[in-house]
């Protein structure tokens, strides 16, 4: 084969890669595209109940009356950015921690077990993480920590059984630190080792030169892990709609404790639960809409996540 | 003890081997923290806790997940079809949800693999012009970042379009194509896999030196010919790491399948054709099984879904061994990204 044969040859699949992502973005804006004309900017809004409206779409079947498009996803939205923001909130804190326990203070032993350790984590399948939530987790949050006072006191709003904010977020967390901690650790070990023992000979205490000069260094690093991994959590769809309790429901912080154990539904779980009924009209224009926040936000996530990892491999860092 | 004694047991080398030098370490180690704020005594205990939490976590998960398999998982139920049925002993086997995960595995990588080595290949080698190379790129940035239901939801879009009827069923009365099955399933589920390939090759493709390439230029031979018989040769390892890695991917998500697969607990031919009827058709794989059989499944077959899980995490365990068993060979880390 000659060389300009190959090159074209290869050209092929990467051009075809870029033609698929192309598609992907303009076939579900072109599905979502009703639901967003009906709706406008209302869309972000809320109502009485969301699950009503998605309850009608279902209804209404093949020839929906414009009614039936109405959509306020208000609580689908907020339960999608209050999972990814916790998780990633205390996803950034444990696996900064963790980072640098494997690279500065665990015993060599030690540390060469976490580096698979991590990596089983990280290939634990969600579907798993979910069931270990709905079997395990949500019975024991269930028994031992919603009070019977809990219950009543929102009895009539809400039931508390199990599954909810606090399980969503605990297992959101154990799905996306590994991702992070692979990303700091790579950072952590590419900081100079002068700059540290420069702390050092000026008589600062070696965790001190670990926060002060390791960890301020990575800042960027740290910044683009926790982009990418709310990315990751942003589009979590099976495992929470397992754990999340599925209910189109805005748990409210000012409501104290109960507020962790209300249930909830984020949009990738409900394109997940709702998708078997794609063929009403309504309700598949409004499940690409969804979609298409999704694919949108993660996609201007993991951008703006690779900019900064960029600027960081071409920093001081290294 | 003298304190003389102990600042000389202190000094590193003189304690020598054995109990006294680690009494004297702990010594010298009590006697450094005891010098820090307590702010950073928090930080370390911290960092412990968490490095600790996390070994915890892995080796309850694990050992949860086995001893549950080895409760519920017998020989009978790796060889049996599933059925429908009302009770957990009724519900049969998982042969077909373990085929169906063989299948998406086998057609996703045999997709995934040219496109993504290709790309790669493209990339490092040809690149040109630069501003193409840019964007596929980025392209391959966007696939590895969106949500897999995303993806799902675009595959369903495609595969349901009347040009795609020959891909899955379509209604007996020229109704709607149905969209579901193991060619649509697979062939969505070869964007997961490709991001893992394509960067585990780009990268290794860039690590081969410069004067490598221009030695077999230097011989003569064509660009192409250094490829096929320079450059893969080197990076076949790492392919076969990015590989194992998308596989794993493959077998774990959820989402392509539920959407895509059409979740019928047995392997439905969608035509008359042997083998091609199989592809055309629906069925199931381990995690739409497991799925469907967790209590927020319509099976509610608990027992079957953690046998199910205990396949699928000793599937994930054994692809990542063999990352690792490969990995010895390459240098750097080969921590998930």
């Amino acid at each position: 084969m000659s060389d300009r044969s190959a090159e074209r040859l290869l050209g092929i699949p990467a051009v075809l890669v870029v033609l698929v992502i192309i598609a992907m973005i303009v076939f579900i804006a072109i599905e979502a595209w009703p639901s967003l004309k009906h709706n406008g900017l209302a869309w972000f809004g809320s109502s009485a109940d969301v699950d009503a409206e998605i309850g009608e779409m279902v209804n209404a079947g093949s020839d929906a009356p414009a009614s039936a498009y109405e959509l306020r996803a208000w609580p689908l939205v907020y339960a999608t950015a209050l999972t990814t923001i916790l998780a990633v909130a205390i996803g950034t804190v444990t696996s900064v921690l963790a980072a640098i326990f494997v690279v500065h203070l665990a015993p060599p032993r030690l540390a060469a077990v976490i580096t698979p350790v991590v990596r089983l984590l990280a290939a634990v399948p969600s579907v798993i993480y979910g069931l270990i939530g709905i079997l395990v987790l949500v019975p024991f949050v269930n028994n031992h920590l919603i009070t019977e006072e809990q219950r009543e006191s929102v009895a009539y709003v809400i039931p508390l059984t199990g599954p909810g904010l606090l399980v969503s977020v605990v297992l959101l967390t154990l799905m996306i630190t590994p991702i992070m901690i692979a990303l700091i650790i790579d950072a952590l070990r590419a900081v100079p080792r002068g700059w540290r023992e420069g702390a050092l000979a000026l008589g600062v205490t070696s965790w001190r030169a670990i926060v002060s000069v390791s960890v301020r260094a990575i800042r960027p690093a740290i910044v683009a892990a926790a982009v990418l991994a709310s990315a990751r959590a942003l589009g979590e769809a099976i495992m929470l709609s397992m754990v999340s309790g599925s209910k189109g429901f805005s748990p409210q912080p000012w409501d104290g404790l109960i507020f962790l154990f209300e249930p909830l539904r984020p949009l990738a779980a409900t394109i997940a639960e709702q998708a078997e009924g794609i063929q009403a009209p309504a309700l598949r224009t409004s499940v690409y809409a969804m979609a298409l926040m999704l694919l949108l936000s993660s996609l201007f996530l993991s951008v703006s996540g690779s900019l900064i990892k960029r600027t960081l491999r071409l920093g001081t860092a290294r | 003890m003298s304190t003389v004694d102990a600042h000389v047991r202190s000094t590193p080398g003189v304690g020598g081997a054995g109990g006294p030098s680690s009494r004297s370490r702990w010594q010298r180690l009590r006697g450094e923290l005891s010098l820090w704020r307590p702010l950073d005594l928090i930080g370390v205990a911290a960092a412990w806790a968490v490095g600790l939490l996390l070994i915890v976590v892995a080796a309850a998960l694990v050992l949860y997940m086995g001893f549950r398999g080895i409760q519920y998982l017998s020989l009978d139920m790796l060889i049996s079809r599933p059925q429908a049925g009302a009770e957990q002993h009724d519900t049969g086997g998982i042969l077909d949800p373990m085929v169906g995960t063989l299948l998406i595995i086998l057609l996703a990588t045999a997709i995934a693999l040219p496109l993504a080595v290709g790309t790669a290949l493209w990339i490092v080698e040809y690149g040109r012009p630069r501003w193409l190379a840019k964007i596929v790129e980025s392209a391959i940035e966007v696939i590895a970042g969106a949500p897999s239901i995303a993806i799902a939801i675009f595959g369903l879009a495609i595969f349901q379009l009347p040009m795609m009827s020959w891909a899955s069923f379509s209604a007996a009365d020229g109704g709607g194509v149905f969209g579901r099955s193991f060619i649509a399933a697979g062939t969505v589920m070869s964007l997961i896999a490709l991001p893992s390939i394509f960067t585990t090759t780009r990268e290794a493709l860039q690590s081969v030196p410069r004067h490598v390439r221009e030695a077999s230029y230097g011989l003569g031979k064509t660009r192409w010919a250094t490829i096929r018989r320079v450059l893969l040769p080197t990076v076949r390892p790492d392919i076969a790491t990015g590989t194992a890695l998308g596989m794993g991917r493959i077998a774990g998500d959820t989402a392509i399948i539920v959407l895509l697969l059409g979740a019928t607990i047995q392997l439905q031919a969608g035509s008359e054709i042997p083998l091609v009827g199989t592809f055309q058709g629906t069925g199931s794989t381990l995690t739409s099984y497991i799925y469907n059989n967790s209590p927020t499944g319509e099976g509610n077959a608990p027992e079957k879904a953690y046998a199910a899980a205990f396949v699928l995490m000793l599937m994930i365990i054994g692809l990542n061994m063999l990352v690792s068993l490969i990995g010895r060979r390459r240098a750097g880390n080969d921590l998930p990204r």
